[in-house]
């Protein structure tokens, strides 16, 4: 589905050259979940950028389907952290979904039906005619999402896109895509830098190193396909996937691509991992 | 029953305080010069009476009607020409660095000392002053569209590309509307500009026209006609003011909305 | 990234470039142009705005009687600069912009802080300052020329009532964006109304004020000019007039640009006061 293969970035500076990616190579199966987490100023937001197309790779290459991504490909939605930036604040809410449809020419009826049922799902279907600024964060974020969603994507990509709302709207969100993803069948990879996220959500998490940024660890999270924010948090198993990746960033702080990537820790407790089908 | 009476008592309460002073001074105005025999400061009822005879009859087609026409012509092409050049000069990084001081020094020309050069090449005619006010207006509307296209948002520019929102639905959704509200701004400073340069262009060389008649009555020493002349522009600028605040609060709604919710969050 | 997470989400930027995406590359900025490039492309323009101004002229296009060539006009700048009948009128445009920009100035803020700490003046007098403020400044001109004539009080009856409101609408704005809770904290701790003007109000209003002054400056320039060029006020205006009649293209041009370099001037000047006295406020408030 998604191969990202020997990926690069080098920013050319003024004064300096900056090496942001180096050498990320992982592959994302149809219909998956997968986290993406790594410390702070890890290159989180440039890979996905490259990934959807909206910046150019210095090398290697991102591949969706088999065919390289060179600019934003039809069949791809980005949700992003800045959800007050990146809705028109000139449009309504049902605007800000319907746009993007417009170019696919699906026919008035089409069109409506599928913002409707897009507004529907995120929670918004009495919002339709308010301005996404009088809204709350946590329902911006929703319209955004709402946008991507009747955009029918086969792959969404989210950056970040909790970080910014309140905690109890964050768990709210969490699982709305939790619900999305299994309804919809989409594959979704979702970047974050909050651990808890990144272990709740998904059925594989992707850990990285410091810039330049290289994959650290591919885990694979093998909590019950049902989840919620009250038991699968408190479970004993989540606190070990949690602690163990708590560990890996810790030591990805420490780690880059410069230097030979330490054996990952994999302790006792934590051992055969269940691959997924 | 009480909501009501509030509500009566708030109204009153603002009538009053929007048209007590305007009425208070039009009184002090009315009576202090009630019998002046001050030969250039009439009595207001002379003014007044003079008003009507003077600019309902034929000078409302022969001179008002034309120089709002050409008001209206410069302005409107100053608008195209200043926002489609300010769409292309801010697409484009390399052209804005080129053009900018060449720009800021055409802004920065007082509009009037145009009139003297536009006369050189387009005599005294009409086109003379369509083209003065163009050339005063356009720089303002330029810019300001230069400025909002050059701060259109990254992340809502990302947005339009990775759902291939390209071309003229790009430029319609994103580019233009997100920098309304300079483009905005701009117009509302040339809309003042094309005011003064109307009346000036048409006191320099005119046979018709608004600010040639006031001269004409001032010159003729027709001091209650030419008052009556000042009161008409005071008027019609204040008419225009009112008009483009009501087409500004009708496109410009959401801007308004948003900077409010920003400020109280 | 967690560096944009605290970046303030609501605030849509419409003044400036948006942020550059976080990470590593942040130094990437497309505001940063590399050094000199920036002024160098501008130099670029200036000189081939000068070069098209040089051979337009000569071409069928447009006849030198309109548009002399820039070498013609350069000429004519060089010998306006040795006679002292220009040096004169430049000072009469300066005093009449110094002079008008100074009253309105001092005016407008008077009148600002005045209506702007008692809210039933502001009341009352809303409504006639928004009809006052766009009746245009050159309507005045029949006005000023039966009472002064072409004397100096005539350009500074257009110059002051154009910048006036310039000032004062900018001074009321300020003095509105006034925040709630230093307003509070100031009454709490029984400040009298001059004392939170001084310490409330005033250090809120002055980026205003300067804005104010900056719009002012400008259009304080071009009514003097105005002025001087229908009225016929000695001053620059009034060269171009005499000029213009005496068939002299080339210092009609000449003294346009020196117009225009007067208004660039202006600009930067008041730019750059206003970029000091915001600089002053954001740092004074970010203190606070």
């Amino acid at each position: 589905m998604l191969d990202v293969r020997d990926l690069q970035k080098i920013y050319t500076g003024r004064h300096r050259n900056v090496e942001a990616l180096r050498n990320l190579t992982f592959h994302i199966g149809a219909g998956e979940l997968v986290c993406l987490v790594g410390p702070s100023g890890c290159g989180k937001t440039t890979l996905l950028k490259c990934m959807a197309g909206l910046l150019a790779p210095t090398g290697g290459e991102v591949r969706l389907d088999g065919s390289p991504v060179t600019g934003p490909p039809p069949g791809m939605a980005v949700v992003f952290q800045e959800y007050g930036r990146s809705l028109f604040a000139w449009m309504n809410v049902r605007d800000n979904v319907a746009l993007p449809l417009r170019r696919k020419k699906l026919g008035k009826a089409r069109e409506r039906e599928l913002v409707d049922h897009a507004l529907e799902v995120v929670g918004l279907a009495d919002a339709h005619r308010a301005y996404p600024w009088q809204l709350s964060g946590g329902m911006q974020q929703r319209v955004a999402i709402a946008r991507a969603v009747a955009f029918e994507p086969k792959v969404l990509l989210m950056d970040e896109p909790f970080a910014a709302v309140d905690a109890q709207t964050r768990a709210e969100l969490e699982d709305l895509i939790r619900r999305l993803w299994r309804e919809l069948g989409v594959t979704v990879l979702f970047v974050t830098h909050d651990i808890d996220e990144a272990v709740y959500l998904g059925q594989r998490t992707l850990i990285l190193s410091t810039s330049p940024t290289v994959v650290q660890e591919d885990l694979t999270i093998d909590l019950p396909d049902e989840r919620d924010q009250l038991h699968t948090r408190s479970s004993t198993r989540f606190a070990e996937l949690r602690a163990h990746v708590y560990e890996q960033i810790q030591r990805a702080k420490h780690h880059h691509g410069d230097r030979e990537a330490p054996p990952a820790d994999r302790s006792e407790n934590l051992a055969p991992q269940t691959t997924k089908s | 029953m009480t909501r009501t009476t509030t509500t009566v008592i708030t109204l009153v309460r603002r009538v009053l305080l929007a048209l007590g002073l305007p009425a208070v001074l039009f009184a002090v105005w009315w009576f202090a010069t009630a019998g002046s025999t001050d030969f250039y400061v009439p009595p207001l009822s002379t003014v007044l009476g003079r008003f009507g005879e003077v600019w309902t009859g034929e000078r409302l087609l022969s001179d008002v009607v034309p120089s709002l026409a050409r008001l209206a012509a410069g302005y409107l092409l100053a608008v195209v020409a200043g926002v489609g050049l300010g769409l292309v000069i801010g697409t484009s990084r390399v052209v804005r660095d080129v053009l900018e001081p060449v720009l800021e020094l055409f802004r920065a020309i007082p509009p009037p000392v145009l009139v003297p050069v536009i006369m050189l090449f387009a005599g005294i005619g009409d086109t003379m002053k369509v083209i003065v006010i163009v050339s005063g207006c356009i720089w303002p509307i330029l810019l300001n569209t230069v400025e909002g296209v050059r701060a259109v948002d990254e992340v809502l520019s990302d947005t339009c590309r990775s759902y291939g929102i390209t071309g003229p639905s790009r430029l319609w959704h994103l580019t233009l509307r997100s920098a309304s509200p300079q483009i905005i701004t701009g117009m509302r400073q040339a809309l003042s500009i094309a005011i003064i340069l109307m009346v000036i262009s048409e006191m320099f060389a005119a046979s018709n026209g608004l600010g040639f008649t006031i001269v004409q009555f001032q010159r003729s020493f027709a001091i209650p006609e030419m008052w009556s002349g000042v009161l008409l522009l005071g008027l019609l600028g204040f008419a225009l003011s009112l008009l483009f605040r009501f087409a500004e609060n009708r496109v410009l709604a959401w801007y308004h909305g948003l900077r409010r919710a920003q400020r109280n969050p | 990234m967690t560096e944009s997470g605290s970046t303030p989400v609501l605030t849509k930027t419409l003044e400036g470039a948006g942020t550059v995406p976080g990470g590593p590359g942040g130094g990437r900025s497309r505001r940063t142009p590399a050094g000199l490039v920036t002024p160098l492309r501008g130099l670029a323009g200036l000189t081939g705005l000068v070069a098209l101004l040089e051979v337009l002229p000569r071409t069928p296009v447009v006849s030198a009687d309109y548009l002399p060539p820039a070498s013609r006009t350069a000429e004519a700048l060089g010998q306006m600069l040795t006679e002292d009948a220009f040096w004169t009128a430049l000072g009469d445009t300066l005093t009449g912009w110094g002079l008008g920009l100074a009253i309105a100035v001092v005016a407008g803020v008077v009148a600002g802080i005045v209506i702007g700490s008692v809210p039933l003046l502001r009341a009352v007098t809303a409504s006639t300052i928004e009809f006052l403020r766009p009746i245009p400044s050159v309507a005045l001109i029949p006005v000023a020329v039966l009472l002064y004539g072409t004397d100096l009080r005539s350009k500074l009856l257009l110059v002051v009532y154009a910048a006036f409101w310039q000032v004062l609408v900018q001074v009321l704005a300020g003095m509105q964006d006034v925040d709630p809770v230093a307003d509070d904290t100031a009454r709490s701790y029984r400040l009298g109304t001059w004392g939170r003007v001084r310490y409330v109000m005033w250090p809120t209003a002055l980026p205003y004020v300067m804005t104010g002054v900056r719009l002012a400056a400008t259009v304080a320039l071009v009514l003097t000019i105005t002025a001087e060029l229908v009225i016929g006020a000695p001053g620059l205006g009034n060269q171009i007039a005499v000029a213009q009649n005496s068939g002299a293209v080339p210092r009609v041009y000449a003294l346009v640009l020196v117009t225009g370099v007067l208004g660039v001037t202006i600009n930067l000047m008041a730019r750059a006061v206003e970029r000091r006295a915001l600089h002053w406020h954001q740092s004074i408030r970010r203190e606070g």
